[in-house]
């Protein structure tokens, strides 16, 4: 059984990361200025690598000869984990901005936590990872700061955008029965804890920015237990192409 | 084995370039944690720089066809992600290198929780780390971009001789 847990709990570590790079990798080519182009890039690399060491221990803890390949290109969409704010469509700027900012923040807080985790697995790989995220966190945080505290548009744009992502957040925040027994067995935090510390980061940025904190808390939930909005399934038939079309294809 | 016989599987692991920043070794790089004895062979103990950096497999293969010329076949290798790679394992010698390259070496990776030595794109959030520019060693410098070539590297600019450069990240 906490087998069981364990993986659920790694799939959705692993899928985040992986559904959110592969959003961040649907930029390339197209961004708004090279240098970004280049660092949404460099970002998506970051969160692919480290989706690739979730999902090979998830393999491993599940022992049912399951791969990183296995579990990223031949799962459907009800059996991703990942939270629903990943998987929100890149939009404009701001939007891709404000999914960043609000992820990142949370994402930095759960691996430093983590890194103290009584699986040393998970320990290890989230020490690492914590030092990539640091640079994400100053990124994303430059850019809000940068456009809400811009020109007229761009404040604009990126008050709607975090207006819009707002409700996607919540759900990082609300533990289950998965979470619960993790952070029992002292495998994870518990995730409410990690709320205070986020708010008060995301609200001192955005004030910084002269935006605005949304005060409707009300939060979606369920892609940490499988159930996605619309976007997801579009986003996979083109990450899982491949794999699909030609079967144990390889290089 | 002999001690010499290490020291020789040594020396071919300095002749892997990091296919990346080629002035470097992998052993300017840091991340050759141990090498030890494995039956006729040795096993080297590596550690990745970063989780996603494409040059990770590449790496890999160029340790095995190297220590295979210096007559180690079939070299194992395990990788460790504990203790986490740091920039700190770069020595004088690499980071004089980078620097002859046109890469501002990196500075102390040793941190708070969240304050970054690198300045953020907004004046409001800047630390105030000087990054010298490896061209003209002014102090003059400023951050065009956090990432720049590669995830290890933001992009900065001089001031002073105008030139763009890269910044090997603290890390």
């Amino acid at each position: 059984m906490a087998d069981t847990q364990r993986f659920e709990f790694l799939l959705r570590l692993g899928d985040s990361d992986l559904v959110l790079a592969q959003r961040l990798g649907e930029w390339v080519g197209k961004g708004p200025i090279l240098e970004e182009d280049i660092a949404l890039a460099n970002v998506g690399l970051d969160l692919l690598g480290q989706a690739r060491m979730w999902l090979t221990y998830a393999g491993e803890v599940e022992g049912a000869g399951r791969d990183e390949d296995a579990l990223a290109y031949r799962r459907d969409v009800h059996q991703f984990r990942n939270a629903l704010l990943c998987e929100q469509p890149n939009g404009n700027y701001a939007d891709t901005t404000a999914r960043q900012f609000l992820y990142d923040h949370w994402h930095v807080l759960m691996l430093r936590a983590l890194g103290r985790s009584s699986d040393e697995r998970i320990a290890a790989i989230a020490a690492k990872a914590a030092k990539e995220v640091d640079y994400h966190v100053e990124r994303s945080t430059d850019w809000v700061i940068r456009l809400g505290d811009g020109t007229d548009i761009s404040h604009e744009r990126m008050q709607a955008a975090i207006d819009a992502s707002w409700p996607y957040a919540g759900e990082l925040f609300v533990a289950d029965a998965v979470d619960e027994a993790m952070a029992r067995d002292g495998v994870a935090p518990d995730l409410a804890a990690l709320a205070a510390p986020w708010r008060a980061a995301v609200t001192a940025a955005l004030a910084d920015a002269t935006l605005v904190v949304p005060t409707d808390d009300w939060a979606q939930r369920g892609g940490r237990q499988g159930k996605h909005t619309e976007h997801l399934g579009h986003l996979l038939t083109e990450m899982q192409f491949l794999q699909r079309a030609y079967p144990d294809a390889r290089w | 084995m002999s001690g010499s016989r290490l020291a020789d599987a040594w020396s071919a692991l300095a002749s892997v370039p990091d296919p990346e920043i080629p002035v470097l070794s992998i052993i300017d790089l840091g991340i050759v944690r141990s090498v030890a004895r494995d039956g006729d062979s040795v096993a080297v103990t590596v550690t990745p720089t970063y989780s996603g950096c494409p040059a990770t497999e590449l790496i890999s293969t160029s340790i095995r066809e190297s220590l295979a010329r210096a007559g180690f076949p079939g070299a194992r290798i395990d990788i460790v992600l504990s203790p986490a790679w740091s920039t700190d394992w770069i020595g004088e010698e690499g980071k004089r290198r980078l620097r002859e390259f046109g890469i501002a070496p990196p500075g102390s990776a040793v941190r708070g929780t969240s304050s970054i030595d690198v300045r953020g794109i907004s004046p409001l959030r800047r630390t105030g780390a000087v990054v010298p520019c490896p061209r003209c060693a002014s102090h003059r410098t400023r951050l065009t971009a956090q990432f720049g070539s590669t995830a290890c590297k933001a992009l900065y600019r001089c001031d002073d001789c105008l030139e763009p450069f890269d910044y090997f990240k603290p890390h």
